[in-house]
């Protein structure tokens, strides 16, 4: 690449040419402050005016986040008309603000309030009318509160190139423009698959999950036994929320957290990720000897499963019938640990620790429930547990490393394990769907052409000298690819794994906010390798578990013997499998 | 709300005029105001599939622009210019003489289908202000005692 030379407060430096001034200042050293841009390439509207700069020769000062440097470039931070023009920028978006911030959820990791602090913001610099506001609580996932939105764009650019949806957009002019689904409707009554990634880039409180902690707090007033899971990608990401490093480990110590806040039972969701492994590779054979149109698709997404019925719902018989891991999880705490154990199961409270929030709206669905009773009762993000955690005064330095309950349904394979990332659930089930063709286990148990994460990924395997294409694929916008493929028939893979979120759960719409601001000590670059690094936790745990197939995990093996039958038993279904809607209406009156 | 199919069909059709536009959502709205009359949700889910454009943005670019409506227009939709000369003039007053008469706001349509009253800004017609359109025939410095005979001429125009 070609390097140019620009000038920062008047001292030389040599960057690449291409950059824009933001970029080039920050790989200088100098952070300006932003609130609309976010990764590069995305969100670039320009919209917040917050990282205006001085730049020698124009006649008015620049927004660096849009602004390309070029050579001999004279750009000044410091300039006086600048500083002054960032600080009015901010007190301007917060005039229409609603200050509430000592009730808002997102205080402490609000970019707005950080970057008010960082300019020098004066309090109520200028008052007047404010846009008439809307507040959407209906649905199960998401919170959309207008009255804290800056109108930076970031949701509506998340939702239009991450996932290729749109749901958000900008509607009316001017005073009263409102980030909003059409009609300003709520998030239940459009087509959102309330996956929540415009979560994870708004930088105010105006996105948020829908938060659970007071359901669980009654289920603990209550006296249930309220039984906990955690799915494999929360471990990968909660101790970023205490200031560790991304990429650290927190299985231990958050095993020993949530024994501190008084769970009665510990479990973890790979159990389930096991159980849906065995119950999914059946099913995928059955299919192939059945000669059923190909390809199966993966169930376990619950975001990915609204997209399905909303968008394509004449291809829902490619989707497996498998509940999702922690809907199964909660079926099995409701059916065999509950009977086994002579609890009844209505006094059971099943909370679901999920990287997602998705799996708040698929916990409602009625399809999850057995005998009218929900198989999950309550579903709470991975920051959500870090808001309970502190809320209970546990120091997370001082947090031992613990085990989960060994109790009938605890242990758990590595296959489990990479549920949590793109590839790992198609992984998990080769294993397993080797061992049932053949009777033999495939080595090496480690198959590469299933890690990385591109959006679509596609490999092939020869077993009992059948050869099997599958595809993996993350991020709606690529689901779409291989949907249009199957839909015009020139689709040749036989199974394919979708999930929801670009990367996979690691990448969730409930996991950890990953803001550089908040983030000194990580690399500038920590928005394109963040994903990685959460994703190696999970491969790092599988590799070094002693068991790495759901088959060969104990406690399956013994579900199946005393209380399931065989794979895909009658009983097996009516506790594990689900079915989908093939009638959503996109825009309900 | 469930569209006829013969609405599908039309709106069907504009869509496909514009096939070759590199950005045909301009060019097919203005065509479904003038040709459907307005453009509610309904028909917005027809283009944004036609168009493979997202429906918040098609709801976005009607909402922004005045000339495109969510509900249907009356037959005969009074533009009262409210632009800096003709407000100075007295544009407002004019703007509210006729709401009061016809009962309705800027914005909306009179029951019986018969008038929308909209505030324009500007209508290029600054020499002859206060002014007002009606159906793209210009009247020039309207008085407030014109007001209600031009209400009656087109009330009149109907009833023959």
């Amino acid at each position: 690449m070609k390097k140019i030379q620009i000038y920062i407060e008047n001292k030389p430096y040599l960057v690449d040419e291409g950059l824009t001034i933001l970029e080039a200042c920050k790989v200088c050293g100098f952070n300006i402050p932003s609130l609309c841009t976010f990764k590069k390439g995305e969100c670039s509207l320009a919209s917040c005016r917050v990282c205006l700069v001085h730049v020698e020769g124009e006649r008015r000062l620049v927004p660096s986040c849009a602004y390309p440097i070029r050579d001999g470039m004279k750009i000044s931070i410091s300039d006086p008309k600048a500083v002054i023009a960032r600080r009015t920028s901010v007190e301007l978006l917060l005039s229409n603000h609603h200050y509430n911030c000592q009730a808002c959820r997102k205080n402490g990791q609000c970019e707005l309030l950080e970057v008010a602090r960082r300019v020098g913001a004066r309090p109520e610099q200028y008052v007047g009318e404010k846009t008439i506001t809307t507040l959407d609580e209906l649905a199960p996932a998401l919170v959309r509160d207008t009255s804290k939105c800056i109108l930076c764009g970031r949701c509506v650019e998340a939702c239009k190139n991450a996932q290729g949806i749109g749901i958000l957009g900008f509607e009316n002019r001017g005073f009263n423009t409102i980030v909003s689904p059409a009609q300003n409707r709520s998030f239940n009554n459009v087509p959102c698959i309330q996956c929540g990634q415009c979560t994870l880039v708004c930088p105010t409180g105006a996105l948020m999950e829908h938060s659970e902690i007071e359901k669980l707090d009654k289920a603990f007033q209550e006296g249930k036994y309220v039984i906990v899971q955690t799915a494999p990608a929360v471990r990968a990401a909660l101790a970023e929320e205490f200031g560790e490093p991304i990429g650290t480990n927190a299985t231990g110590k958050m095993v020993a957290a949530l024994k501190r806040l008084g769970f009665y039972r510990v479990f973890d969701t790979n159990f389930g990720a096991d159980l849906t492994i065995v119950e999914e590779a059946t099913e995928f054979i059955q299919r192939v000897v059945s000669h059923r149109p190909g390809p199966m698709i993966t169930s376990c997404s619950p975001g990915w499963i609204n997209y399905i019925e909303y968008y394509y719902p004449e291809l829902i018989d490619h989707l497996s019938s498998c509940k999702s891991p922690h809907e199964m999880m909660g079926a099995i705490i409701k059916s065999y640990y509950a009977e086994k154990h002579n609890i009844d199961r209505s006094q059971i409270c099943v909370v679901s620790i999920m990287p997602c929030v998705a799996k708040k709206f698929e916990k409602e669905r009625s399809q999850n429930a057995v005998d009218g009773i929900a198989d999950v009762d309550v579903v709470l993000t991975t920051r959500e547990l870090a808001q309970l955690i502190k809320r209970s005064g546990i120091m997370w330095k001082k947090l031992p490393n613990e085990e989960f309950d060994d109790d009938l349904i605890g242990k758990y394979s590595g296959a489990g394990v990479i549920f949590g990332v793109t590839g790992g659930v198609m992984e998990a089930a080769l294993r397993t769907a080797y061992h049932m063709l053949t009777n033999q286990e495939m080595e090496p148990i480690e198959f590469t052409p299933c890690r990385g994460l591109e959006g679509i990924k596609e490999a092939s395997l020869t077993i009992n000298g059948s050869r099997y294409n599958v595809a993996m694929c993350s991020g709606m916008k690529n689901a779409k690819v291989i949907l249009e493929q199957i839909k015009n028939g020139t689709c040749e893979y036989d199974f394919v794994e979708v999930m929801g979120c670009p990367g996979g759960c690691v990448n969730g719409g409930g996991q950890p906010y990953v803001t550089p601001l908040f983030l000194p000590n990580e690399d500038d670059n920590i928005l394109e390798t963040y994903v990685a690094k959460r994703a190696n936790v999970l491969y790092e745990e599988d590799k070094n578990k002693a068991i790495r197939r759901s088959h060969l995990n104990p406690d399956i093996i013994e579900l199946y013997k005393s209380y399931l039958g065989e794979y895909g038993s009658p009983k097996a279904h009516k506790l594990l499998h689900t079915s989908y809607n093939k009638n959503r209406d996109k825009y309900p009156d | 709300m469930r569209l006829r199919k013969e609405a599908v069909d039309m709106i069907k059709e504009i869509c496909s005029r514009y096939k070759d536009e590199p950005s045909p959502l301009m060019l097919v709205l203005s065509d479904v105001q003038k040709e459907y009359g307005y453009i509610p949700l309904e028909v917005q889910e027809i283009i944004s599939q036609e168009l493979d454009v997202p429906v918040s943005d098609i709801y976005g670019v009607v909402t922004f622009y005045s000339f495109f409506s969510l509900t249907p227009k009356g037959r005969y939709v009074i533009g009262v210019c409210i632009g800096t000369a003709c407000y100075v003039k007295g544009g407002q007053n004019v703007l509210d003489k006729f709401g009061e008469l016809l009962k309705i706001k800027p914005g909306q349509t009179t029951e019986d289908g018969l008038f929308t009253l909209d505030g324009l800004r500007c209508i290029g017609a600054c020499g002859i202000a206060p002014a007002i359109s009606i159906n793209g025939k210009v009247y020039p410095k309207v008085k407030l005692s014109d007001i209600p005979k031009i209400i009656d001429e087109y009330r009149n125009k109907e009833m023959e």
